[in-house]
């Protein structure tokens, strides 16, 4: 027999005997970081008895920008389009945590227009980053068709994006002090539109893809995850809420102007299988885009004529020296940035919490006992994006 | 088994049941008739076998590039897109030869670390045992290489060869995926053996025949639609036993929601991970030539093969006749394989314990009632026929 090879410690290489003194070894198999199911250049190394996983380890750095680094040695405005290319599923999200801790920064506040703005752009990006969670969910289960489904949603949200700022990915409209420009004429209508449709099409998805029998044997009772276990972790957003854990920063420490909404907190609730489950995870994802579309809703009857942004910020941020810490609700958890000023124009220190990271480290602690399949479905339904995990 | 009778297609008035089947080789005797003399035996039959293989392969080209041109439509319809649309002008016709000739001039890439003589003969061997099941189909009266005795048999036996070679694929290519999606195959392919054979037992009890030419000709009553699957008398078990076929058919061919040997989100592509160019094209093909053949079988043994209302009445044009024969033939096995398509791109994909509780705890047994059950009926139907 030849040595284990010496990339784990010994004591987790499990040699077996079974029945006529067969030998049996694990197999140690690398998961990416070229691979469809791990979303991006994820290595989880797997180690499998078959198809039964028995140890996982994730590697991570593969996408490493040096993302905060970067952020200690340019202007503050300058950083802004750093933080679209976190999670760019839910750049503008990114962009009102790292704008909301500057503005903390500097002691100022958003005009009314402009905090309506940013709740309309915060949630319809959380529709559009669910959408590809909840699409691409499918592939992971196998099912390929809900994703263009999803696609076409999204598409119509993009060319909404693309209207108000030009971009479609890494928009940077959300900015210390407000935010790029006034929404153009009939924006707000074309987003009224929007909700109205995506009432319509979202049945589609729940009946096509997660009422599917089978995508509920496969989600189901798979990478159970106790209510404890999530909050030791730290995870947050889907992935904690699907523990049935009832925490939500939009409602428990609101920003912007949620406070003024009434939405509910979509919790998971066991529905098809035990509650922490996978299904409960995106059934989560699911719930919460309709809810969006409430407030969207509610912020589409609210907005008033006015400013959109504050006429003191500048593009040169110079804010007394102190630090701030402003986490808000992303589409995949808490973001958090907190930022050190020492009174020039270049932060002393910046720092991002990013939910992605914190919520695949639970990943590898919840594989081990699951079949090779599961891997795919519990990673897909942690909705990791390693932009945000490497940053 | 009575010798292989191969039947010139230019022969329809060829005596087809067993008594009148001529005793020596169709193709043969046509070949003997226009060459010399001087020719001998052997010479005439390793041109008849080479000539039915060419015939075969070409047929079965053809087919598997329909299926992935049809493939890439219906997926792409369903999925709000419009799929290939370009190459050669209308709806992308020529798009599965744009593909082809591209497979064909690719680099053909073998690792330093494979088996080499696994890695080659993976493909043949899976390509080769799919061409060979066209051997018994039953395309129109006097369209058959051969009517072998036990057809069905034949076919269920020769597909499960294919397993090797995935196997062979799997093992050959030195990739842990590859040989994960071997293993799923092998056992995925070992469990489903057993409901697919058992489901074919119906229409078998209720023809008396494992000849799939007997099966064809059971049905031409009613003017062409005494199919098994609609005589009432029967439909009791036809249409159940279709079902738990047509179930462990989508596993046999490794198609969704079974394609687990495969399944590219969890293991990248399964056993052809490492192949490329041609070699992948192989296996490629292999899987649309078992879909249209499995789907074949269910059209000779369910939905009365070439038979259709009305078609004997173009009996008496022989040409037009055995072209429409054909022409159904294929057309009702292409819609069974569009069924295939249309289910992959809407399901997602089973789990391989949920794979093998279905095929154990489920269409077993089932199986094994469908069975019983025809049994009884078909005891019944003598005794009240009597």
């Amino acid at each position: 027999m030849e040595e284990p090879p010496q990339t784990t410690p010994p004591d987790q290489h499990r040699l077996r005997e079974i029945e006529l003194d067969v030998r049996t070894q694990d197999v140690e198999i690398n998961m990416g970081p070229q691979h469809p199911a791990t979303h991006g250049v994820l290595r989880v190394l797997l180690r499998a008895d078959g198809e039964i996983l028995v140890g996982a380890e994730s590697h991570l750095g593969y996408l490493h920008r040096c993302a905060e680094k970067i952020g200690e040695n340019v202007d503050y405005i300058q950083y802004m389009p750093y933080t679209d290319r976190y999670d760019y599923l839910s750049s503008m999200n990114n962009n009102l945590s790292y704008s909301l801790a500057v503005e903390k920064l500097l002691g100022v506040e958003v005009p009314k227009r402009g905090q309506y703005l940013r709740t309309i752009l915060a949630e319809l990006n959380r529709i559009a980053s669910h959408l590809v969670a909840v699409g691409t969910y499918g592939i992971d289960i196998g099912a390929f068709t809900p994703f263009f489904y999803a696609l076409r949603e999204r598409e119509f949200l993009l060319d909404l994006f693309e209207k108000i700022c030009g971009a479609r990915l890494t928009y940077s409209y959300i900015r210390p002090g407000g935010v790029m420009n006034d929404a153009p004429a009939g924006w707000l209508n074309k987003v009224a539109e929007f909700c109205d449709i995506f009432d319509q099409k979202w049945p589609e998805y729940w009946n096509l893809l997660v009422q599917n029998k089978i995508f509920i044997e496969r989600t189901a009772n798979v990478g159970v995850m106790p209510a404890q276990t999530a909050i030791d972790w730290g995870c947050t957003g889907p992935m904690l809420r699907g523990s049935g854990v009832d925490w939500d920063l939009r409602r428990d420490q609101p920003y912007l102007v949620y406070d003024q909404l009434d939405f509910k907190v979509i919790v998971g609730e066991g529905y098809r299988g035990t509650l922490g489950d996978c299904f409960d995870r995106n059934f989560v994802r699911m719930y919460e885009m309709l809810e969006s579309i409430k407030m969207v809703r509610q912020c589409l009857a609210a907005i008033e004529e006015g400013e959109v942004s504050h006429p003191d910020v500048s593009l040169t941020i110079r804010p007394a020296p102190g630090e701030a810490y402003v986490g808000i609700e992303n589409p995949r958890g808490e973001l958090g940035h907190y930022v050190v000023s020492d009174g020039t124009k270049i932060a002393k220190r910046m720092r991002c919490r990013a939910p992605s990271f914190v919520n695949l480290s639970v990943v590898e602690h919840t594989l081990p006992g699951c079949m090779l399949a599961d891997a795919a479905a519990i990673i897909g339904a942690t909705d990791i994006v390693i932009g945000e995990t490497d940053r | 088994m009575k010798p292989l009778t191969i039947i010139a297609s230019a022969l329809p008035e060829a005596p087809v049941s067993e008594a009148a089947a001529p005793q020596g080789n169709g193709l043969t005797e046509m070949l003997a008739g226009w060459l010399p003399e001087s020719v001998p035996f052997w010479g005439l039959t390793l041109m008849a076998s080479g000539l039915a293989f060419g015939v075969i392969m070409a047929f079965v080209s053809v087919v598997a590039m329909f299926s992935t041109w049809l493939e890439r439509k219906v997926a792409g319809h369903i999925q709000i897109r419009l799929g290939p649309m370009r190459v050669g002008g209308w709806h992308g016709w020529a798009q599965a030869i744009a593909d082809g000739v591209k497979l064909l001039i690719k680099e053909d890439i073998i690792l330093a670390s494979a088996d080499r003589p696994l890695f080659k003969l993976a493909p043949a061997l899976v390509l080769g045992t799919a061409i060979s099941t066209f051997v018994v189909l039953p395309f129109a009266p006097g369209v058959m290489i051969a009517d072998v005795h036990l057809g069905i048999f034949f076919v269920i036996a020769i597909s499960s060869v294919t397993t090797i070679g995935v196997i062979m694929a799997g093992w050959g290519s030195n990739n842990k995926w590859s040989v994960y999606g071997a293993m799923r195959e092998a056992a995925q392919v070992a469990s489903y053996e057993i409901p697919l054979g058992l489901s074919l037992m119906p229409p078998v009890i209720y023809y008396g025949s494992f000849s799939l030419l007997e099966a064809t000709q059971a049905q031409s009553g009613w003017f062409g639609m005494h199919w098994y699957i609609l005589d009432p008398s029967v439909m009791l078990v036809s249409v159940p036993s279709f079902v738990l076929f047509f179930v462990a058919t989508l596993a046999e061919t490794k198609r969704a929601p079974f394609d687990l040997p495969e399944s590219e989100s969890e293991l990248v592509a399964g056993f052809h991970t490492e192949y490329s160019g041609i070699r992948f094209s192989f296996f490629f093909m292999e899987e649309y030539a078992a879909m249209f053949v499995m789907s074949a079988i269910a059209t000779v043994l369910w939905f009365g093969g070439w038979n259709f209302l009305g078609l004997a009445a173009l009996e008496g044009i022989p040409v037009l006749y055995t072209t429409a024969c054909m022409l159904v033939f294929i057309v009702k096995s292409m819609l069974l394989v569009f069924v295939m398509m249309w289910v992959r791109w809407t399901l997602p994909r089973l789990r391989i314990d949920q794979v093998m509780i279905l095929g154990y705890k489920y269409l077993t047994p089932l199986c094994l009632i469908v069975v019983f059950a025809a049994s009884l009926l078909e005891y019944l139907r003598f005794v009240l026929s009597n």
